[in-house]
């Protein structure tokens, strides 16, 4: 049984007097894809920045590949050097190059050279379909083009476990697709992945394991077949219910 | 202006303020005392610039480890804003030289530069500051997600987007700085109206108090209206980007 990549036990988090995570168990295996759906405020994209140590937990604990990372002990920056988060607003420098976007945290946090970092940079975007836009500035590019590049900038220096926000709530439709197959992409690469999503039909696809969170817990979990068919929670069932009513699934 | 060309008294107050003999009487050395006033603003403000943002980074630092810091920068801002300017000047420029202390100035110029570096920084790391915050905070978190230092996401990330929103306000700091090296006068300093109140002295005319105003206003005028050009220029490429 190996050890698992991620480990979390009895989370929990308030922001002054709104409890928005209690007591949250969640464990994530090396190249395991875990979903997180539920209604917005229900406490997945503070889950994933409290992952990211960019929010302070006030209980329980966080373990990557083992070891406590919200202990106290750890150097929160070395920490997320080992995972890279994508956010719904993308997020990108705006006062800088796409290849200045990506190679600013190899070259500021790993001492790489410049010319080391532009190439490998310009693998990524190669490999993303995005070498000619390198030297544009964010606001060239569409929104898909943009949510890609974050995407880019996130792997760029080698994480072991992608986190994702929403990271299609902010795109228009017709843009979805191509940031959602990246991510499938991802996958066949074997990134351990935790996804928050309203893509009902993409969290199905392409997970292994499926998280319903609501009002700051985990209600229920398993694989996308017996959750999305079967759901055990009448609260979990309720909102399945309502997302097939609106068409998303 | 009509009330004041047909006052009674305005053939004396023309004599005494608008004497073109006095203008250029008093010019030559009203000018070389103005290019020291230049000099002195030159340099102030190069230093408030830098000084100013560096203590509103530390400012803006988060987490219990820099409380000692952003405390020391806090009561700096809080005590320097609290006292007037030409107090500050005249505690300094007369009050370190005259402590006579080995490998201290005692130029009194250095000093008077130094209390408007010192007053104006306080106020200029405020406007820094403003600007700081005006940058989203997912900004702040993308730069920390991906492993820059607190103090690297504010060099390489925050602190460029909040200069460029805040470049009005600093330009309006400049205008106010160019006018407020007069101060150092206080001290004795021989600059432009030291100049044209020598004159004044010498002369009982005081023409050379407007020829002073007008050469303090070649250098203002010009730096507002730039502002202004800068100001509008900016809004018109924001919102060129946001549609």
């Amino acid at each position: 049984m190996s050890v698992p990549k991620l480990e979390i036990e009895s989370l929990s988090k308030a922001f002054e007097s709104k409890v928005v995570l209690s007591d949250v168990d969640l464990k994530v295996d090396p190249h395991d894809v875990v979903c997180l759906i539920g209604s917005s405020g229900s406490g997945k994209s503070t889950l994933l920045k409290c992952i990211n140590l960019l929010i302070p937990i006030d209980g329980g604990d966080i373990r990557l590949d083992g070891l406590s990372i919200t202990s106290g002990e750890v150097n929160p920056n070395q920490v997320r050097q080992e995972m890279g988060i994508v956010f719904q607003a993308f997020n990108l420098f705006p006062h800088m190059k796409v290849i200045d976007n990506i190679t600013l945290g190899p070259r500021k946090v790993h001492g790489e050279d410049r010319d080391v970092a532009e190439e490998r940079a310009r693998e990524l975007l190669d490999q993303f379909n995005l070498s000619e836009k390198a030297d544009d500035y964010p606001d060239r590019l569409s929104g898909g083009q943009q949510q890609r590049v974050a995407i880019v900038r996130a792997l760029a220096h080698q994480p072991q476990l992608m986190l994702f926000d929403e990271v299609t709530s902010a795109l228009d439709p017709e843009l979805v697709a191509e940031v959602l197959n990246v991510i499938r992409g991802l996958k066949e690469s074997g990134m351990t992945m935790l996804i928050a999503t309203h893509e009902m039909g993409f969290a199905r696809d392409v997970s292994d394991r499926v998280c319903f969170l609501d009002q700051g817990k985990i209600l229920e979990q398993g694989p996308p077949n017996e959750l999305f068919k079967n759901p055990q929670q009448p609260r979990t069932r309720q909102f399945l219910q309502r997302i097939v009513e609106a068409g998303r699934l | 202006m009509w009330v004041v060309l047909t006052s009674e008294a305005w053939p004396t107050v023309q004599r005494q303020f608008f004497s073109w003999f006095h203008f250029r009487e008093s010019f030559p050395d009203v000018l070389s005392g103005f290019w020291l006033d230049i000099q002195m603003f030159l340099v102030a403000e190069v230093l408030i610039l830098v000084f100013a943002l560096v203590l509103a980074m530390i400012r803006s630092l988060r987490g219990p480890a820099f409380f000692p810091l952003r405390a020391i920068v806090v009561t700096y801002i809080d005590l320097i804003r609290g006292i007037p300017m030409l107090l500050l000047i005249l505690l300094l420029g007369f009050g370190v030289p005259a402590l006579q202390l080995s490998g201290v100035p005692t130029s009194r110029i250095f000093w008077g530069v130094a209390a408007l570096v010192i007053s104006y920084s306080a106020y200029t790391a405020e406007v820094y500051r403003a600007g700081i915050e005006s940058v989203h905070e997912s900004q702040r978190m993308s730069a920390r997600s991906i492993g820059l230092t607190q103090v690297q996401a504010l060099r390489f990330v925050i602190v460029p987007q909040a200069i460029r929103n805040v470049i009005p306000a600093l330009l309006n700091g400049l205008v106010s700085l160019q006018k407020d090296v007069a101060l150092v006068f206080v001290l004795g300093v021989r600059e432009g109206l030291a100049e044209a109140d020598i004159y004044n002295a010498r002369t009982f005319n005081y023409t050379s108090y407007i020829a002073a105003a007008v050469l303090f206003l070649l250098i203002s005028v010009p730096i507002a209206r730039f502002t202004d050009w800068y100001t509008e220029r900016d809004r018109r490429r924001r919102q060129a980007m946001s549609t």
